[in-house]
Formats: C-alpha cells, structure tokens, sequence
C-alpha cells in the first residue's frame, strides 16, 4: 500500500517507469532530458535510470511546458536548464535573507 | 451558467483564422504561463487562455461555440435547446451543474470520455500551492483544501464539484517543500487510478524566525554589557525557550548555534537554530548610564575601527 504522504525530495529515489507515469512525459522524453541533463539522475544501469524524487516537479512542468507552450525538445531542455537556475537563484536570495538581521 | 468570452480572452477578432488564434495564443501563453510568469494573477490568466484556445483551435468546438452566440461576458444563460444535437453531443444530456469550460470537452469531434466509454480513465492530479507557518511545518499540520474536481456521473456526464480535501503536512517540511499525496486528486473512472495532490509548500513570514532549508535564524538583541561580559539569557525556539550561554566578547552579527533546535528532518535529526547577536543600546540613558559609559570611554584603550587606517 502507498503511504498517505511522499516527500518529494533527494532521499527518496524514482525509477524511470514511475517517472513516466507521475509526470507524463514518456520514457524517451525523459531519458532525452536525462541525457541532456536538463533532469538530473542519479544513476543509470543500461536502460535504468533511477532519479530523485525531487524531479517528480521538474518533469511535471516539462510535461505541462511541452502542452501547454508548445515547445519542442529543444526549447523544453532550455527552459528547464533555466527554471532551475533561477530556483538556485531564489533559493540562494533566501539563504541571504535568512542571515541578515531584520531591519 | 455563465458565459466566457473565448475570443476576448484571445485577443482575438470573433473572424480571426485559426493561424491567428494560434499565434494569439502562444504570445498570450509565454508571457502568463505559470511555470515561467511573474506575472500577478498569472495562473488565472492562463486558465482562461487555455479554456479558450482548447475550444477555438478545434473547427468543430468553435463551430458549437459560435453557435452559442455573442453575449457579455460573465452573463447568465442555458445553451439553446437543440444546440446539444446539433453539435453532436448527447441528448441525454443535462445543463445542470456544468461548467461553461466543460462544455466543449463533450462537444465536437472529441466529445465525451477521451478514453472511450468503459475504459478505464484516471482521475485528475491537483497541484496545489499552500503557505504554512514555520510552526505548523514544525508541529505538522492538516490543511482543508476545497478543489473543484471534475467527475463523471453514472450516465457519463461530466461536472464540477467542489470537494474537501484533508491534506495532512507532516512535521519536516521546508520552505519550497514538494508533497505527493497519492490518490487525493479527483476519482478515476472504470477502474482508473485515482489522481494525486502534490503540494508545493511555501512559508509565510514569521515574527522572529527565518528559515534556511531546516535551520532557523532569530535575532538576539544583547545590552552592550552582555555582549562584553556574556550573560545567560533565554532563546526562544519553535520548541519552547532554551538557555543560551552568550559567551564574553560576543560581537553583532556573530552566529550562536543550538543543535538540533531548527526544523525536524522527515526521517529523523533536525536542522539547527542560530542566535545572531545584535547588540542594541538604550534609546535613552538615566543620567546614572550616562556617567557609567562616559567612564568606560576614559577607561577603555579599545579601538572599533582601527582597521580603517591600515591597523590590525
């Protein structure tokens, strides 16, 4: 039975078959990504690939990104690459904010 | 129900080809995506847009649509009674409790279960973001979400329905925390999985704590006295106050770490809570403060900006 809440974070690990299916996108998008490293995996066996379950969002906006703007494989790996980089951005301005006194 | 104005939403003239739609769309789709957009209320511009564009790029839909009329937006109205009939929907079929943008998805070409009529078909995943308090992500929480969830009945229609949601947050979650919660997210139909909820979790500010992934930052406001001859004082942590040691010589900006007082880790451990040392003078000094500070200027040799001019 599947437990009430998953934490999707980088303890828990995904395969690709669930990645599939959580995320729409279909296998060969996701190992193109992969490959790419627009979706950061963890390791890969031959056609294996295990991610962090962190990546369960990642590949959701790809796949709402995909249908929703149209955009081809191409556009898809840059605008995640980018996604991302502006996350690290805001994650790194809350870092800061977090070490500055209140005013 | 009430009307949409799809062409409206577009940008778009009621004549417009579908090529123009189309472009319509995607400018209007890149700068409201909410994915990718700043922009306010980005997510329910994007809802109508796609409405709208699901509906004018099929030439089936926007023939039914069209057929509708042209009426202000937001009014009242029941669709005209052969309107279903004639644009190849069901003539079972009910207007009660639907939905303006669930319409079209019976309509057309593609009406109906795209799965075909006993197939098995999942329910719909919410994504659903939430803001928390730093103490309900350190106590754990259970928020009541109202979703409004399509479903199908037993004779296939579908509809809307508001539906609460218990989503319960367990102690351990971070600011940009993500949640899956299987099966919370609408019913399947004919065997279908259900849908999942995933949250996306955000805190909202707090009066004294600042959160960096599990750790916790709170301000300390030390008497100059107690930041030079130390002093005990209490620390208040999502827990419950602590006794933090300040040692002698402590200095503004300087971190005092409590082990373990931050935020719980999902699997076990907690993150750490960090005083930081503020030294803070009197607004305003009894002439007794005064003649004590004027002494310790006389007495003291110390010299706070020393390095300015190349000293150590």
């Amino acid at each position: 039975m599947e437990p009430e809440v998953l934490w999707l974070d980088e303890q828990r690990v995904v395969s690709l078959s669930e990645l599939v299916e959580v995320s729409g996108l279909s296998s060969e998008e996701l190992i193109e990504l992969a490959q790419g490293g627009a979706i950061p995996f963890r390791e890969v066996q031959g056609a294996n690939y295990v991610f962090s379950a962190s990546v369960i969002s990642v590949a959701r906006t790809a796949c709402r990104l995909r249908d929703e703007l149209e955009l081809d494989m191409a556009g898809l790996a840059v605008a995640l690459r980018l996604l991302d980089r502006v996350r690290g951005l805001e994650e790194e301005i809350a870092r800061l904010r977090a070490l500055l006194p209140r005013a | 129900m009430k009307y949409s104005d799809y062409y409206a939403a577009l940008g778009v003239e009621r004549g417009a080809s579908q090529e123009e739609i189309k472009k319509s769309y995607r400018r209007l789709a890149q700068k409201y995506h909410p994915d990718v957009s700043k922009e306010p209320e980005a997510e329910e511009r994007f809802k109508q847009i796609a409405e709208a564009y699901a509906t004018l790029k099929d030439p089936e839909k926007r023939a039914a649509y069209d057929a509708l009329g042209t009426r202000p937006q937001g009014e009242e109205f029941r669709p005209p009674p052969d309107w279903a009939r004639q644009h190849g929907g069901n003539q079972q079929f009910s207007f009660d409790d639907v939905d303006f943008a669930d319409l079209f998805t019976r309509f057309g070409a593609r009406g109906g279960s795209p799965y075909g009529e006993h197939a098995a078909m999942p329910g719909q995943d919410f994504e659903v973001p939430v803001e928390i308090s730093i103490d309900d992500a350190f106590r754990g929480t259970t928020l009541e979400l109202q979703l409004s969830m399509p479903e199908y009945d037993a004779a296939g229609r579908l509809h809307r329905a508001p539906h609460n949601v218990k989503a319960r947050i367990p102690p351990g979650a971070i600011d940009g925390q993500r949640l899956r919660l299987p099966g919370k997210g609408s019913k399947g139909l004919n065997g279908g999985r259900h849908g999942d909820l995933y949250l996306d979790i955000s805190f909202k500010p707090h009066r004294l704590y600042r959160a960096t992934g599990h750790d916790l930052f709170v301000d300390l406001p030390l008497a100059p006295w107690e930041a030079a001859l130390g002093a005990a004082v209490e620390v208040p942590t999502p827990a419950g106050a602590v006794n933090l040691k300040v040692p002698a010589g402590t200095s503004s900006g300087q971190k005092l770490r409590l082990s373990g007082r931050g935020l719980p880790k999902p699997r076990g451990g907690a993150g750490d809570l960090y005083a930081v040392a503020q030294i803070v003078v009197p607004p305003q000094v009894t002439e007794r403060e005064r003649e004590l500070f004027s002494s310790l200027k006389e007495a003291s040799s110390f010299e706070p900006r020393r390095h300015f001019t190349g000293g150590a």
